[in-house]
């Protein structure tokens, strides 16, 4: 009932609040019915916490993660980036080259079969616990849906969006900058949000093989030390670290491609 | 020779299949001429167009525009396709402009030389609006100044007004008609309305079906500018009968 009233009145404000309360209403609901039945049964917090003394647990030792939240940032940042080039490198050479179009794409597609939790602990044997495994390992998981979402989304170019171009004389590099690059945005935009929400979670891991600071090997450190409270905390920060990134998603999307949300309003 | 603007020479396309496309295609158009070319439908229209517009090559045949051979180049033909086009990503004014800009003209001069037409084409205070927020009529007219104000020899149009609701065609029509007259340009119009084709044109070409020749040409004698009351008159429904019969007698021989 109230939602409907939200939606009549239209306002900005309490159209936010009409999609994000709902969510909000069922998180609390499940923590409350969490602590209860950690309460009520007195389980040990060695197995399992109260979400208040993982709240509690995770605010004392604030520093302490916070420092190892950095890193984990600095890795996401430094592997989402190199997935990023290499996958509109990727992209960009496989729409301009139908040869590398067939060479490429079973090659992606076999990357994408590769066991990474086998894969990642020898990434270490090969490189060491330093920047480089981590960036190899987020790269491996996060490129593919950019790389797919961005070929897809040039070779969605209508054929006679193409031959208008061609009239005007314009070459496949005008083709592709005028036409297929901006009308690949709204894909890549998509494509990037799957990425990103796999990017923490592939530094998370990476580090959890081995690193010598960072969320995963924080996370590693107090499950051996049975602080599954602190464990429990960090998967907190990771999971706020993934919404906010992808929220920043549609942030830079309203900037780069304003007339995208323009146009689906209107369809 | 030197008096048609444009000459179809004699055009051949095949493509892997069963028929060829184009059997020979010939017609001429004079300079400021306004030439419709009709068919029944699967005939090759499109090909046809594609290959006059330079965006496919014949197997045989030239085309030659002020008589010289344009076979295969692009440049002297502002090219519309059915569908409007105009892209989300940039303003009216932008879309209006893009042939210019790809053609090297600078974005200062291309606007410049666009924002002219916007009046004449009834889209004055929609040059920074976006495609979206046009109606379709707006769009249409959009797409046909995008394609005008590259300044080519021949305007090729393919079907322009085929996804509007009549009202807004006829609408568009007698708009054309009246821009037409006042600019002179030479337009090639593609098209499966006889009506709009007899009311637009001063010659129409009929097609055989695939593959195709020219069947009939048929000059349109009315009286310009000419407005919608012709269309009740007794000579347009002589020539609309007459092209139906061309078209007919065309379909005819495919069974």
């Amino acid at each position: 009932m109230p939602e409907r009233e939200t939606r009549r009145d239209g306002t900005g404000d309490s159209r936010v609040w009409g999609r994000v309360l709902p969510p909000l209403v069922l998180v609390a609901a499940g923590l409350a019915v969490w602590q209860w039945y950690v309460t009520w049964a007195d389980v040990r917090p060695q197995v399992l916490p109260s979400p208040l003394r993982v709240l509690e647990q995770g605010w004392a030792y604030r520093e302490q993660i916070w420092a190892n939240t950095v890193p984990t940032l600095q890795v996401t940042a430094v592997g989402f980036a190199v997935s990023l080039a290499l996958g509109w490198a990727l992209a960009v050479a496989v729409d301009f080259s139908p040869w590398l179009r067939r060479a490429l794409t079973p090659l992606l597609v076999a990357s994408q079969t590769l066991p990474i939790i086998a894969i990642a602990p020898l990434l270490i044997i090969w490189f060491g616990f330093g920047l480089l495994p981590k960036v190899v390992v987020i790269a491996l998981v996060t490129f593919f849906p950019i790389a797919v979402g961005l070929i897809e989304g040039f070779a969605a170019t209508e054929r006679q969006a193409t031959d208008l171009l061609r009239s005007m004389g314009a070459s496949r590099w005008e083709q592709f900058r005028y036409v297929r690059l901006p009308g690949a945005l709204p894909r890549f935009f998509t494509a990037l949000r799957i990425g990103i929400t796999y990017a923490v979670t592939g530094a998370i891991f990476a580090e959890y093989v081995g690193a010598t600071a960072g969320l995963g090997i924080f996370m590693s450190v107090q499950k051996n030390s049975f602080r599954t409270d602190l464990v429990l905390a960090a998967v907190l920060v990771t999971a706020l670290l993934s919404v906010g990134l992808f929220l920043l998603t549609y942030a830079v999307e309203r900037l780069v491609i304003p007339w995208d949300r323009a146009v689906r309003g209107h369809a | 020779m030197h008096e048609s603007k444009l000459q179809i020479d004699d055009l051949h396309k095949a493509f892997p299949g069963p028929l060829p496309v184009l059997d020979g295609v010939a017609f001429d158009v004079a300079p400021g001429e306004f030439v419709s070319v009709i068919g029944p439908s699967g005939c090759g229209k499109s090909t046809l167009f594609n290959v006059i517009a330079g965006l496919e090559r014949p197997d045989a045949g030239r085309v030659v525009v002020d008589g010289e051979d344009a076979t295969g180049r692009v440049d002297p033909f502002a090219y519309m396709p059915q569908r409007d086009l105009l892209f989300p990503w940039r303003t009216v004014l932008d879309n209006t402009t893009l042939g210019l800009e790809v053609s090297g003209m600078s974005r200062r001069a291309a606007r410049k030389r666009a924002k002219a037409l916007f009046a004449p084409f009834g889209l004055a205070g929609f040059e920074a609006a976006r495609p979206h927020e046009l109606s379709g009529g707006m769009r249409q007219r959009a797409a046909l100044l995008r394609t005008v104000v590259q300044d080519r020899a021949v305007l090729l149009l393919d079907e322009p007004f085929g996804a509007l609701d009549s009202l807004t065609r006829t609408d568009m029509q007698t708009w054309l008609e009246g821009v037409r007259a006042r600019f002179g340009w030479t337009v090639l119009l593609i098209t499966h309305d006889i009506r709009e084709a007899v009311f637009l044109s001063d010659r129409v070409v009929v097609l055989g079906p695939r593959p195709t020749g020219v069947r009939r040409e048929v000059v349109v004698d009315l009286p310009r500018p000419r407005d919608v009351d012709l269309i009740t008159s007794v000579r347009f429904a002589e020539l609309e009968a007459e092209l139906l019969e061309a078209l007919r007698g065309s379909a005819g021989t495919v069974v």
